[in-house]
């Protein structure tokens, strides 16, 4: 009975407490947990730009941010001035998205989801292992100054401590803030995106009004591909650019789940949650667990979440009939 | 001409309910368990058994298993992987804690661990389908994964993580450890995974195995019709995962010999996978074409470099089979989306009308 008070202590009580007695400590993690929450909210933001308009969930958005960070490095590398490699590599993705609608999606229309998905990791294959041909297996490190990006960091004075904000974690809640309010503003006043929102809201019904199904899932696909290489210049700047963050870019599927399949701001929401959920776990809770629990946290507060709200937090409900 | 079931009469209704009623399929399969069982143990070298029939065998064996799941039941699994550990870790802690047990009956009760872990992660799917469910699937991968390191028990805390394979005699033959034979560890597998494909045949058309596949078709219709979703999901999720159990303990114990966290890593959730999509979902004899074709691909497109004398690096090869086995796979989805299986099937429909294509 002692050890169990003891151990209910240890696991409801004590992480509170070591939580108001170090407060810079505190928001210090929870800044970590916000900026790596943004990064994840920037893959699922890729994935569900593509699952909103083709009902396809595109397990090779890890690769692609991959992908597009490795094609930026290796460019400048080689001599090419940055904007140029900036440039090059946009077109790059855009050439990928016309060859993933033209070879693999045109070719799958209607076919099981089961299947879609499936063809997605082929897509993933295909990628890591030309990208481990071309550019190599062993990390790169990202082009951070040369992008513009200021590496220093800023030191901010509170709760008698100091909490240190690195600039580019600041760019980077800064350009996601901003790319969804693009992606925001896109959806609803632009021609393409009412395009996009009818085609997700119902194909059919989309190729009768006149709207080529084939033109915007090539867009989608360069839409996300552009979202990949800001997340992997992001991603980059605060580790190495390696085949490692696949595995990271998983965790954005189970941002995905708390945030619904189809929902922009449920990707940002469930991302900061995630983020910042795993962080808080892992410094007030891992050593209890023996640490590491970073790599399962995401997934089974989804899976938790989803026995409660089956639909995530801003994901439609459906009525199902027979 | 040849493959035709005319003047084959059933009189009775066991005769027309039979496993396979045509005369021609059962030949058949005799035919192919009469090479698998005497041919291959006499004919072929021990690399070939020992890097080509035994993972081909433990990978089939779970590709049945995600086939009941994800073929008949409907619901989508990313937990392969790791379902197959905790059969691993039940059959190594089984065999070291009582050692005097027969090793097959450890390799089957290790199954029943891994049923009881896919039916705690089988709970989501009351309440979810389709893709969500497959994701909250990845949470059993990885915590199951982080379990395989963390905790020291599960592998006697050895220095190196691992676990090792002892040896086990049966009928006075060593069949697991360094000094079986590939021969042995063939044969016993061979015969486990035979006894199992079938009883899963049998179990597939019998009563819960079409109440799976009511839940597949469509769900509500099925509650409707009196099938009870919570015992049919939780059944198939169990069902699944014992032979995804038993084929990680057969993987450990017959063919590494010694496993650690990564021969249980999401990538090989993914190839079982492509096994059962690339073999045809909802088919037996689908997943050993699968196993077959993503098992032996890779084997031999990695001979290819040496049999024309080129000068390939061991890393750039590895890379450009991933390129191509991921472009065979879409190929594949594109061709024929409901896989080999149902090729397989079309053959077998126009030989049966063959010479004479419109005579039906």
């Amino acid at each position: 009975m002692e050890t169990f008070v003891a151990g209910l202590h240890a696991f409801l009580v004590a992480p509170f407490l070591d939580m108001v007695s170090l407060p810079d400590f505190l928001l210090q993690v929870i800044w970590e947990g916000f900026v790596s929450g943004i990064l994840y909210a920037l893959i699922a933001l890729g994935f569900v730009l593509i699952y909103k308009a083709s009902a396809v969930f595109n397990f090779a958005q890890g690769i692609m941010v991959v992908f597009a960070a490795l094609v930026l490095v290796s460019l400048f590398d080689l001599g090419v001035p940055a904007w140029l490699a900036l440039i090059i590599t946009i077109a790059v993705m855009g050439l990928l998205a016309l060859s993933v609608e033209r070879l693999v999606l045109r070719k799958l229309v209607n076919q099981h989801e089961a299947i879609l998905l499936m063809a997605t990791i082929g897509l993933t294959l295909v990628l890591k292992g030309a990208g481990q041909l071309v550019f190599g297996g062993e990390p790169k490190s990202m082009i951070t100054e040369e992008l513009g990006f200021s590496t220093g960091s800023s030191d901010w004075e509170v709760f008698d401590g100091i909490v240190i904000f690195q600039h580019i974690d600041i760019a980077a809640a800064v350009i996601a803030i901003i790319m969804v309010a693009v992606l925001g503003v896109f959806f609803s006043k632009t021609r393409i995106g009412r395009a996009l929102r009818a085609v997700a809201d119902d194909h059919q019904a989309a190729l009768s009004v006149g709207i080529s199904l084939n033109q915007i899932w090539a867009i989608v696909w360069f839409a996300s591909g552009i979202v990949a290489l800001v997340t992997g210049i992001m991603w980059g700047a605060r580790s190495d650019v390696s085949f490692a963050l696949e595995i990271i870019a998983l965790k954005a599927l189970a941002v995905l789940i708390l945030g619904g399949f189809t929902s922009v701001p449920g990707a940002i929401v469930g991302g900061l949650i995630v983020g910042i959920g795993e962080k808080l776990f892992e410094v007030y809770w891992g050593p209890m667990f023996g640490g590491g629990v970073e790599a399962w946290f995401a997934y089974v507060l989804a899976l938790i979440f989803l026995l409660f709200r089956p639909q995530g937090m801003f994901g439609e409900r459906h009525i199902e009939r027979v | 001409m040849f493959y035709r079931e005319a003047g084959q009469f059933k009189t009775t209704y066991e005769a027309d309910q039979a496993m396979l009623p045509i005369a021609q399929d059962r030949v058949g399969l005799l035919l192919i368990l009469l090479i698998a069982f005497a041919a291959i143990p006499l004919l072929a070298s021990d690399f070939f058994i020992s890097s080509i029939m035994i993972p081909f065998l433990v990978f089939a064996l779970a590709a049945v298993g995600l086939n009941i799941l994800m073929g008949y039941a409907g619901q989508l699994s990313l937990g392969t992987g790791a379902f197959m550990g905790v059969g691993a870790y039940a059959c190594y802690k089984l065999a070291t804690l009582f050692p005097d047990l027969n090793i097959l009956i450890v390799v089957f009760l290790s199954g029943f661990f891994a049923a009881g872990i896919g039916v705690i992660f089988g709970l989501p799917s009351l309440r979810i389908k389709g893709l969500y469910l497959a994701i909250t699937t990845l949470a059993a991968q990885f915590f199951l994964e982080w379990c395989f390191i963390r905790i020291g028990w599960l592998y006697n805390y050895n220095d190196s993580g691992a676990i090792e394979v002892p040896q086990r005699m049966l009928f006075g033959l060593a069949i697991t450890g360094p000094h079986a034979t590939p021969i042995t560890r063939y044969l016993v597998i061979l015969t486990i995974v035979a006894i199992m494909t079938l009883v899963a045949a049998n179990v597939l058309r019998g009563r819960i195995g079409r109440s799976w596949m009511m839940i597949r078709d469509m769900d509500i219709a099925a509650e409707l019709m009196g099938i009870r979703p919570l015992f049919s999901k939780l059944s198939a999720f169990a069902f699944s995962s014992y032979y995804c159990g038993v084929a990680g303990a057969l993987m450990v114990f017959f063919w590494l010999g010694s496993a650690e966290v990564e021969s249980f890593d999401i990538n090989h959730s993914f190839l079982i996978m492509f096994m059962v999509i690339i073999g045809g979902m909802g088919s037996l004899a689908g997943c050993f074409m699968g196993a077959a074709f993503i098992w032996v691909l890779p084997v031999i497109l990695r001979a290819i470099p040496s049999a024309f004398e080129l000068n390939i690096l061991a890393a750039t090869m590895e890379h450009i089979s991933s390129i191509i086995i991921g472009a065979l796979i879409i190929f594949f989805l594109i061709v024929e989306p409901h896989g080999l299986a149902r090729l397989w099937r079309v053959g077998k429909e126009k030989l049966r009308t063959w010479p004479f294509p419109y005579a039906t």
